[in-house]
């Protein structure tokens, strides 16, 4: 599903856009009108977090927007709910992302079933290699959603292919080493690593972790199939409020 | 992915991506050097002459009379340099750095011990170091910040979710994820995911390898039951692991705070406040919510005040191995002064949790019993927290005077 609405998209468009918002931050309220303006501003699909206490692979930015989200008293009933409206009232594809904790807690099946009933389309689980999810990749395909896995710049071009054979919807390419919201150098050494993903699956290839402007998401167009912005629309909310989330990601792709 | 390390559904490795051939080269490296026996001679050559070992085995006679019940022997953790176990731990995975080539080490620390050991280890062998530290532990374990800055260490204090150990564990894996290839991640304790804990179990086994040997040698016989505390759980698992086939009733005294009603407390295995769950990388009981959000703890001890427990003891938990029980703040600290009172021995914060489990048994055994405790490190760090728990007013007034003497 996820898939072939992206080589969709992909006719028309010459790079897709994949936004991140944290769910509960700053508020249910807020994160409804963050998804309207983003929606309406062309992004083609979002991650939606679920937050978790303990989010390792996340930096300060995603980290606090998770704290502050737990502390106004945002619960996994409330996320999930939450999804319902939004999948109902917007015409792209949602996937959840969490740590593993989240979907082990609350059931994985009865998770995965609930996200299904939902609407959402996929999920991406960052603590869950392969060789510990047999449960959620099994529980994911019979629900038909799509597993995102993730390539890293240390992931060998074996181990790539392994990967691969598990993931459905496209790959999530991790552009450097590193937390989330740093910054990245985009260089030739970027491009090497991204012909080895390229070579390494059939699936569409999503690249995040420091893409930030309209020049960093022109670098990566004809690299990749989908730009991920993370930490900065976060930081664009934080900045200048929920009204300037529209421009800055008009401003991301030429018109 | 090459190994996961379960023990009984507990372990595994919960990784993110870009951290898999860091731990595929960690786990190789570890199983090479264990497979070598010029490896362990290395570690114990070094453990002999730079720290000190082996710690010896005390009897305790005025407080095995005080009880009337068991012989009460101790082992001193608390000799080794730096003042802990954790001396035994750092100086292993020291070694595997060397073997790896890494010139880098970061480490978490919850009491600060860890972290001075870390420093001390890297000051040894020439790598640059980096200790994480919540500003909870910071403010309450000022010393051994002074120390491991003056070690060379780079001291970050972390300002983020409940600002103790827990994380100070996630701000060193962001570190980890971003300069792997220069840096190894000293973990302190036998969590995290695999190979941690069986590798920090390992370098510990050094503890209770040493105490069979010499309580066989003094009384001819083995011990009836032996009390360690658990935070994480690696001076327990290093006591407990030479015994695990033995007659021996083994006691994990995990950390009651203000009780167990209270809510207030590190107890995720002798308390009805553990679940399983899945977190900083691997499967446990940990604190958590019905959301599995972790929760706070508390600990008048620093190093026990953690949220999750090693898998290994998770697992000897269910089996029934391991006997676990909680102490509370005040039957600790009870334990603390009974102990230098009798016998002149200052046990951690920590240490005292094992202590105060014996101390209520002790009594029950008969005088052909023996009672083995772990004193894991010594309670001279914590003598702001003990001052206070004693309400020493000749301290106050020293501490009131060197304020004043700062302000002039």
């Amino acid at each position: 599903m996820v898939e072939s609405y992206l080589r969709d998209r992909l006719k028309e468009k010459k790079i897709l856009l994949m936004t991140h918002i944290v769910l509960g931050y700053p508020s249910f309220e807020d994160a409804f009108r963050i998804i309207e303006a983003m929606v309406e501003a062309g992004v083609d699909l979002m991650e939606l977090q679920v937050p978790f206490s303990e989010p390792i692979a996340d930096g300060p930015v995603i980290l606090k927007a998770n704290q502050q989200a737990l502390e106004s008293g945002t619960t996994v009933q409330k996320c999930i709910d939450f999804t319902r409206e939004v999948t109902q009232h917007f015409g792209i594809p949602f996937l959840f992302m969490s740590y593993y904790n989240i979907l082990f807690i609350y059931g994985i099946e009865k998770f995965i079933a609930a996200m299904a009933k939902n609407g959402l389309q996929g999920a991406i689980v960052p603590d869950l290699p392969p060789e510990e999810g047999t449960e959620y990749i099994n529980a994911m395909q019979q629900y038909n959603l799509a597993p995102i896995f993730i390539f890293s710049p240390t992931t060998s071009n074996e181990r790539m292919e392994y990967l691969s054979s598990f993931g459905k919807g496209f790959i999530y390419c991790v552009a450097r080493k590193g937390v989330t919201g740093a910054h990245t150098d985009f260089s030739e050494h970027l491009e090497a690593y991204l012909a080895r993903c390229r070579k390494a699956t059939d699936l569409p290839l999503a690249l995040g972790f420091g893409v930030k402007d309209r020049a960093d998401v022109e670098f990566i167009t004809g690299k990749v199939d989908i730009a991920v912005i993370g930490s900065q629309t976060i930081r664009i909310v934080d900045n200048d409020g929920v009204g300037a989330v529209g421009d800055f990601i008009k401003g991301l792709r030429r018109p | 992915m090459k190994t996961r390390g379960y023990y009984e559904g507990f372990g595994g490795a919960y990784l993110p991506e870009i951290l898999i051939a860091t731990f595929d080269e960690l786990d190789e490296t570890f199983q090479q050097a264990k497979n070598d026996p010029n490896f362990w001679q290395e570690y114990t050559n070094i453990m002999a002459t730079y720290s000190c070992r082996p710690t010896p085995l005390t009897f305790a006679g005025n407080l095995s009379r005080h009880f009337a019940g068991a012989r009460i022997y101790i082992k001193r953790e608390d000799l080794n340099h730096t003042g802990a176990h954790k001396a035994n731990n750092v100086m292993g995975q020291g070694l595997l750095v060397k073997r790896m080539g890494k010139t880098r080490v970061i480490a978490e620390t919850g009491a600060g011990q860890h972290g001075v050991a870390t420093a001390t280890m890297a000051a040894r062998f020439g790598f640059k170091c980096t200790i994480y530290m919540g500003e909870v532990d910071v403010q309450r374990q000022r010393p051994n910040v002074f120390w491991m800055e003056r070690l060379g260490a780079e001291v970050v204090t972390v300002r983020d979710g409940t600002r103790i150990l827990k994380d100070a564990i996630n701000e060193s894996f962001r570190d980890w994820v971003t300069n792997m290839d220069t840096t190894h991640y000293v973990l302190g304790t036998a969590c995290g995911p695999h190979p941690f804990p069986e590798m920090v179990s390992f370098f510990q086994s050094i503890v209770g390898g040493e105490a069979r040997g010499q309580i066989l040698e003094i009384e001819g016989k083995l011990p009836a039951r032996i009390y360690a505390c658990v935070g994480g759980g690696s001076n327990a698992l290093g006591m407990f692991k030479h015994f695990i086939e033995d007659p021996v009733e083994l006691v994990g005294v995990e950390a009651g705070g203000k009780g167990l009603a209270s809510g207030q407390h590190a107890s995720r295995l002798s308390s009805q406040d553990g679940s399983v769950g899945v977190a900083q990388g691997y499967k446990t009981y940990f604190l958590q919510d019905e959301d599995g959000q972790m929760k706070e703890t508390h600990s008048v001890a620093a190093g026990l005040d953690y949220v999750g427990v090693s898998p290994i003891l998770a697992h000897l938990a269910e089996s029934g191995r391991v006997r676990f029980e909680a102490t509370t703040d005040q039957e600790v600290v009870d334990a603390l002064a009974l102990t230098i009172q009798k016998e002149g021995l200052i046990p951690a914060l920590e240490s005292a949790h094992a202590f105060a489990q014996a101390f209520k048994e002790a009594s029950s055994l008969s005088e052909t019993d023996i009672i083995l405790i772990n004193q894991s490190g010594r309670g001279d760090k914590d003598i702001f927290t003990v001052a206070d728990a004693f309400g020493d007013p000749g301290w106050q007034e020293f501490i009131k005077n060197k304020a004043e003497e700062y302000h002039g």
